[in-house]
């Protein structure tokens, strides 16, 4: 299909002037940026602002009302969408981790593979012990998810999006919902995987990761980017009243 | 549709809670939310008046198919319902004082019996739980057989000759299923009141027995009401089994209005339907109350 | 086998305690059939009131209006009328308004027997429960459960294959459970109609032999032993389909 014409130079996630309204409220006014690969890329904003809106829309959780989202050349806004061709290539990790409580991690990293993609489970079953030791949890495959921290529960919620061999990965407010001590370790694996060259997307509180990861900042508010550009710059000299504000608030 | 307004709500419900200060979510808030969201779903009952006339035409349409059967020279099934009215009415009511009755009773014991189950003696503790379990596991006409035929026709007491007719055998059969019930949502009850309410009680020099009246049993009262209530509707449905072993209930009248008027069993499915919307009308307002109850008290506590 | 025959042969002989459901052997094959009965329209009823729930709670979630209405009277009707009644309402009134056809003996029959209508009125009644039984457990599954299902690629139905049956099964077990252990007890009432079940071929002994306390008792022990070794099995189910490290 349209994937066809993509190339590996071309962005890789791609939207253009997206708009959503819930009822009357007008959430994107009109977003449009580009993500090459390889590329990390943190979203900030205050809440409400619609930056989780905006992530969830790149995997067609949410629909958007105009505009469009291309995902290696696959657009996004089509009644047509093949949602399976979609969601092979994004992965998401939610705030609240989202495991299925009753199968095992490492069943968790599985299913989907082998139930949706139909792949061999011989195979499915050696790559996602390969991932459980990727995230470090190695030793706890077979523990239910309600046996895990929210730390560890945060960290096969990755693997099992990483067991679908994305190209791009969302991470929507993943360590809001977590224990101070256990957000480190969380954040360990986004950046290791970051470093390995995976496109990820993050919205996230955690500003100082989001300097030392990102290769490029987004500030949202009321449904528009207010400011973009590198960590280094973004952060010391930010150019917009808004965003001076918003980091005087948090830091 | 749904998902949309989902989302909204939870659109609606971030930008309450979030001031425009970029700061995390305090914790409590955060678990509190979740709480929200692991808890019991309730059962969501959009009742209206609608749902009588739905029953209402029911019946009149089993009526009307009698009517239609019943043919020339015979009295119509609407005329002879409106003329047996008063008899079955009478018979209803009856039903009521029953349940009314063995609700009592079977509230009053059964209450006793749920206190034993957390009595610190061992043995009351067995004897109770083995008596709840006994009259929770047999069926309800078991039972009330069972109280019909064991029970005697009178008491002696002091020369003094008690009766005893079938209907108070049938109140006690009906109140020993109650009962036992009753029994375990004592017992649960208290067992939901957390530990440490026992424990602030004890250190503050409360006698056990001032412990379980003036400090637990009072918390359980609120959460025992609405599955009283249901237990309540259930002990309804089941005073018709009085019938069966031949107490003059609505039943048994509607076998004798069936005989006074020859015998027609094209009467048989108006009646029966008459008995099911009196039954309706009764006890739909209860179990209203019941749901409202149920989710008034579950956002309390 | 004959030595505990007997034993109650000699019971009653010496005590006056009558049990010829023991020692005598019409009596004995007529009370195993009646108690097979009961766990034949038990088992009848127990399925078909499954079926009636998950296809209910499925109709629940309709998007037509009127769909989930009738589903809700239906509800709202069984729920709050005795089952006795029902179950005169199903095999007196409407069986007399339905077409009979002619037996092989000449006879006027009726298209449905008592154990037919038994079940019809027992499934329905079950039914009605179960309906709002499932619905409460696929509500209890969080949006964010099937969000999470959908975006690792899952379908509509497959994400409620893999993912929420199974969860919201586990969370309404012990509410079926209870249903269903009511459903056995409320098989007593085919004996208004005349199904040959436990209580009714009881009842014929004890007017045979006049040995009421006897049968009430043994009857009595039965429903109890039943009805327990029922619950004893669900809570061990429940047990072995509990989530790890959710809840007690």
């Amino acid at each position: 299909m349209s994937t066809a014409n993509w190339t590996d130079d071309q962005p890789i996630v791609s939207l253009k002037d997206v708009h959503k309204s819930f009822g009357d409220f007008e959430v994107l006014k009109g977003i449009s940026f580009d993500v090459k690969k390889g590329e990390v890329v943190c979203i900030i904003g205050p809440s409400g602002s619609g930056k989780s809106t905006l992530i969830r829309c790149i995997n067609a959780l949410t629909e958007i009302n105009s505009g469009s989202i291309k995902v290696e050349g696959i657009e996004v806004n089509d009644p047509n969408l093949d949602k399976l061709e979609l969601r092979k290539r994004v992965g998401m990790v939610f705030q609240q981790y989202n495991l299925f409580p009753h199968r095992t991690a490492i069943q968790n990293v599985m299913m989907a593979p082998v139930q949706v993609l139909k792949q061999p489970k011989q195979e499915v079953e050696e790559r996602a012990y390969a991932l459980m030791k990727k995230v470090r949890l190695d030793g706890k495959e077979h523990s239910y998810p309600g046996e895990l921290s929210g730390g560890q529960q945060q960290r096969v919620a990755i693997a099992r999006s990483l067991a679908m061999n994305p190209q791009v990965m969302l991470f929507d407010e993943v360590t809001a919902a977590l224990d101070p001590e256990t957000v480190k370790e969380v954040l360990a694996t986004i950046k290791d995987l970051a470093q390995d060259g995976m496109t990820c997307m993050l919205v996230t509180h955690e500003m100082g990761f989001a300097k030392e990861v990102a290769d490029h900042m987004y500030f949202t508010d009321q449904g528009v980017i207010v400011e973009d550009g590198p960590p280094a710059e973004f952060f010391a000299n930010p150019r917009d009243e808004r965003t001076q504000k918003f980091l005087g608030q948090i830091i | 549709m749904t998902r949309k307004a989902n989302s909204r709500q939870r659109l609606q419900a971030s930008l309450q809670s979030g001031t425009d200060l970029p700061v995390l979510r305090p914790r409590s808030e955060v678990a509190a939310a979740y709480a929200e969201k692991d808890g019991l779903a309730f059962l969501r009952l959009n009742l209206k008046a609608w749902h009588g006339l739905v029953l209402l035409t029911l019946l009149l349409f089993s009526a009307g198919v009698a009517e239609a059967q019943s043919g020339n020279g015979r009295e119509g099934v609407f005329s002879i319902l409106i003329k047996w009215t008063p008899l079955l009415l009478d018979g209803f009511v009856f039903n009521i004082l029953i349940s009314v009755m063995s609700m009592a009773l079977g509230t009053v014991v059964g209450a006793f019996l749920g206190l034993m189950q957390i009595s610190l003696l061992p043995q009351v503790r067995f004897g109770s739980w083995f008596v709840t379990q006994f009259f929770r596991n047999a069926p309800w006409l078991v039972l009330l057989f069972y109280a019909m035929f064991m029970l005697p026709f009178q008491f002696e007491i002091a020369g003094v000759t008690i009766p005893f007719p079938d209907w108070v055998k049938a109140v006690i059969g009906l109140s020993l299923p109650v009962m036992a019930n009753v029994s375990e949502l004592v017992r649960g009850a208290v067992q939901s009141i957390p530990s440490g309410q026992w424990e602030a009680a004890e250190s503050l020099a409360f006698t056990r027995r001032q412990q379980i009246w003036q400090i637990i049993m009072p918390q359980c009262v609120k959460r025992m009401l609405p599955p009283w209530m249901n237990l309540y509707a259930i002990l309804t449905m089941a005073t018709v089994l009085a019938s069966v072993v031949g107490v003059n209930e609505v039943m048994t009248l509607a076998d004798q209005v069936k005989a006074a008027e020859g015998g027609r069993t094209d009467l048989l499915a108006p009646l029966y339907g008459y008995i099911l919307l009196l039954f309706f009308i009764y006890s739909y307002p209860i179990a209203r109350l019941t749901v409202q109850l149920e989710r008034r008290y579950a956002v309390k506590i | 086998m004959d030595i505990f025959y007997n034993w109650f042969r000699e019971l009653y002989e010496a005590t006056g305690i009558n049990l010829p459901i023991f020692y005598n052997t019409f009596d004995r094959e007529r009370f195993f059939s009646g108690l097979m009965m009961t766990i034949y329209l038990s088992a009848v009823s127990l399925i078909a009131s499954v079926v009636i729930g998950v296809v209910g709670a499925w109709l629940q979630g309709s998007k037509l209006v009127w769909t989930r209405r009738i589903v809700q009277v239906y509800i709202q009707f069984f729920r709050n009328t005795p089952p006795l009644v029902q179950m005169y309402f199903f095999y007196f009134g409407l069986s007399a308004l339905l077409p009979t056809f002619e037996n092989e003996y000449g006879f006027q029959q009726p298209i449905l027997g008592a154990f037919a209508w038994a079940c019809i009125s027992l499934s329905f009644f079950a039914g009605a429960f179960n309906v709002e039984i499932f619905r409460s457990g696929i509500e209890a599954v969080p949006e964010t459960t099937r969000e999470a299902a959908e975006s690792l690629g899952y379908s509509r139905l497959g994400a409620y294959i893999h993912v929420i049956l199974p969860l919201a099964f586990r969370v309404c077990l012990p509410a079926l459970n209870n249903n269903l252990v009511n459903l056995v007890k409320t098989t007593t009432l085919a004996y208004a109609i005349a199904v040959p079940e436990l209580l009714y071929v009881s009842g014929q002994i004890w007017s045979d032999y006049a040995n009421v306390p006897e049968m009430m008792t043994v009857l009595l022990l039965i429903y109890v032993g039943l009805v327990g070794i029922l619950v004893m099995s669900m809570n061990r189910w429940e047990r072995a389909m509990r989530l790890p490290g959710y809840g007690t």
